[in-house]
């Protein structure tokens, strides 16, 4: 018997676990060697840059940095990190983009109210769901107005958004929207009905077979030829209309993945118990396989917040945008790093939380042991 | 003797495939016949036609009075009175095995949830295993899923119960445990049609053999004929066979 046969980690069972995994061999432990070297090189400059060395209101003279003159490296070559205070200076742009600074609380309150409007969705163990799912389905209303204007606030045209505002309404709005449409598709592809069958598939077909850049441009140009002399649909509507499309093509094929997943006896079940052919798609077939395209459509939907930067092209300034129109300001130009970390990061916390989510859905839906 | 399935001249192809020939079969009220045959022979496939899993291009299938066509409604009515049980289960894995059995109930009777879990519980008893309700059928073995799947079908009160082989897909020992559900559900009256090998089974319960071979209904008679003094030399050999070890 061993003295310690405690189950928790103890600094004995750490090294036990590192001579087996991290030094088990010559060779094994050279590469142990070279990634932490290797790692610690990389991370020390990381936060040196990013952190200890960076300046982020005051340069190291202590003044107040206005502009990039004011910034350390500019002033003392070498010895100096990143120069945060753009991201500060410019902070509302990267938020809101042109929205007036004296209705930016607007876009907060939205900004604030969005997770109360997601986590009913997101979570059916929580309590008060019902309450929460009303409000889920009231929030597109209320954040139109707000964010949009009405009677009693003035009316912020679109073309004043931007920035994380931007990025955010196209890749929230636009996965909502494509998420039923892309059930309906996946369901239209299978369907029996040979024209439903084939406007699917064309549809599907068609939107896959185009980069979304051109999508952008053809909603662009011809989303108006569709519609009644003198209306003239805003520029972001138009994206929006684009990026539903193309996220509800990918995402069917998504569904459609799933639903192939389906043995046939789960359908004869169903139908043998007298269930019609909604009742079988909503109670049987849907709940499974939905759940195991949960990682594929994770993926298109993280795929689309990324590509709503692409809008930028029709003129519109999402968060990598806004970014770009930073850079070009020529107080602010060549500090390329900052903006680009700083807009990877914001990208990179959605589409994080996003992933963590799917495999959190997918732990929590596992019903059987293995 | 009231007459609750009828099939007259009934044909199916699969493309070019002829799978059931000209296939006559009367079942009465409390009748429990046992289909068996080689495999390929058409006993699945007839079965699956009387509640339209299939559908069949010639002939007649009438139960209860109504006859089989591409008519949705008559198919959803006789849906409702025919319970089917497969090789498979089948139970739908993402519920739980009283979700499972109340699914029905509640989506096509309308049935309020709470009767509908009382119906649910009584037939979880029936099948003896009440105390797994709340688990989910990945978490059983293969006999209590078939026990759960025959709860699940008799919770819509069926007049008529089909069993598609199911037994084949289970243990040799979680086999007693399913039979003995079925022997109990015909003591209690229940029409039955049963495709199936275990002869044993047959010889206990049913009170006509059908025998099928290619397609057609080679032989039907009553037990004791047909394991004594089967007419056809098919029947023979295939009993020789499935006896004989």
């Amino acid at each position: 018997m061993t003295p310690n046969t405690s189950p928790y980690l103890s600094p004995n069972k750490m090294l036990n676990w590192s001579k087996k995994n991290l030094f088990s061999s010559w060779v094994n432990t050279i590469m142990t060697v070279i990634a932490l070297i290797f790692l610690y090189e990389v991370g020390t400059f990381f936060l040196n840059w990013a952190i200890f060395k960076a300046d982020f209101i005051n340069n190291f003279r202590g003044e107040t940095i206005t502009d990039r003159t004011f910034c350390s490296k500019n002033i003392e070559v070498g010895q100096h990190g990143a120069c945060w205070a753009i991201i500060f200076v410019r902070f509302h742009q990267f938020m809101y983009g042109f929205y007036p600074v004296e209705e930016a609380w607007r876009v907060n309150l939205v900004y604030a109210f969005l997770p109360f409007a997601l986590i009913g969705v997101l979570f059916d163990k929580l309590p008060l769901r019902r309450v929460f799912l009303y409000f889920t389905f009231a929030f597109p209303f209320i954040a139109y107005f707000m964010l949009y204007g009405g009677p009693g606030l003035s009316v912020v045209a679109t073309n004043k958004w931007g920035g994380l505002l931007v990025t955010l309404f196209l890749g929230v709005t636009g996965i909502a929207l494509a998420f039923p449409l892309s059930i309906l598709l996946a369901l239209g592809r299978r369907s029996n009905m040979p024209i439903v069958k084939s406007i699917c598939v064309v549809f599907i077909e068609f939107i896959r077979g185009v980069p979304l850049i051109t999508l952008l441009f053809t909603a662009n140009v011809m989303l108006p030829l569709f519609l009644p002399e003198g209306v003239k649909p805003d520029n972001l509507l138009r994206a929006l209309v684009a990026v539903t499309l193309f996220q509800s093509a990918y995402m069917a094929e998504a569904i459609r993945g799933g639903l192939q997943a389906i043995p046939k006896g789960q359908i004869e079940a169903a139908q043998s118990l007298g269930l019609n052919y909604w009742q079988t798609t909503r109670k049987i077939i849907l709940p499974q396989a939905l759940k195991i395209a949960i990682p594929p459509i994770v993926n298109t939907c993280i795929g689309l917040f990324k590509d709503t930067s692409l809008v930028l092209i029709i003129g519109l300034f999402d968060l990598l945008g806004i970014g770009r129109a930073a850079l070009s300001d020529i107080t602010w130009t060549k500090l390329y790093y900052e903006v680009y970390v700083f807009v990877s990061l914001i990208f990179f916390i959605f589409c994080f939380g996003m992933s963590r989510y799917s495999l959190y859905l997918e732990k929590k839906l596992k019903t059987d042991n293995s | 003797m009231e007459q609750v399935i009828q099939l007259e001249k009934v044909n199916k192809w699969f493309d070019d495939f002829h799978v059931l020939k000209d296939i006559d079969l009367t079942v009465t009220k409390g009748q429990k016949i046992v289909v068996c045959g080689p495999s390929g022979s058409g006993k699945s496939t007839m079965i699956r036609c009387i509640n339209r899993l299939e559908a069949h291009q010639k002939g007649q299938i009438v139960v209860h009075g109504t006859e089989l066509t591409n008519d949705l409604k008559n198919i959803d009515m006789i849906r409702k009175n025919v319970g089917m049980v497969f090789q498979q289960f089948n139970l739908f894995p993402h519920l739980s095995v009283i979700d499972n059995i109340t699914l029905a109930p509640i989506w096509v009777k309308k049935l309020p949830k709470k009767e509908a879990d009382n119906i649910a519980m009584t037939y979880l008893e029936k099948v003896k295993i009440p105390e797994q309700a709340q688990k989910y059928p990945g978490q059983l073995s293969g006999g209590q899923q078939q026990r759960v799947a025959i709860a699940r079908s008799l919770a819509m009160n069926p007049d008529i119960m089909l069993f598609d082989e199911p037994t084949s897909a289970l243990d040799p020992e979680m086999i007693k445990e399913v039979l003995d559900v079925m022997i109990q559900l015909a003591e209690e009256g229940m029409t039955m049609l049963v495709v199936t090998h275990e002869m044993g089974f047959a010889k206990t319960v049913a009170d006509q053999m059908i025998f099928m071979d290619e397609g057609r209904i080679v032989e039907q008679a009553s037990p004791d004929e047909f394991f004594n003094n089967p007419k056809s030399d098919r029947t023979k050999l295939f009993l020789s066979q499935i006896l004989n070890h």
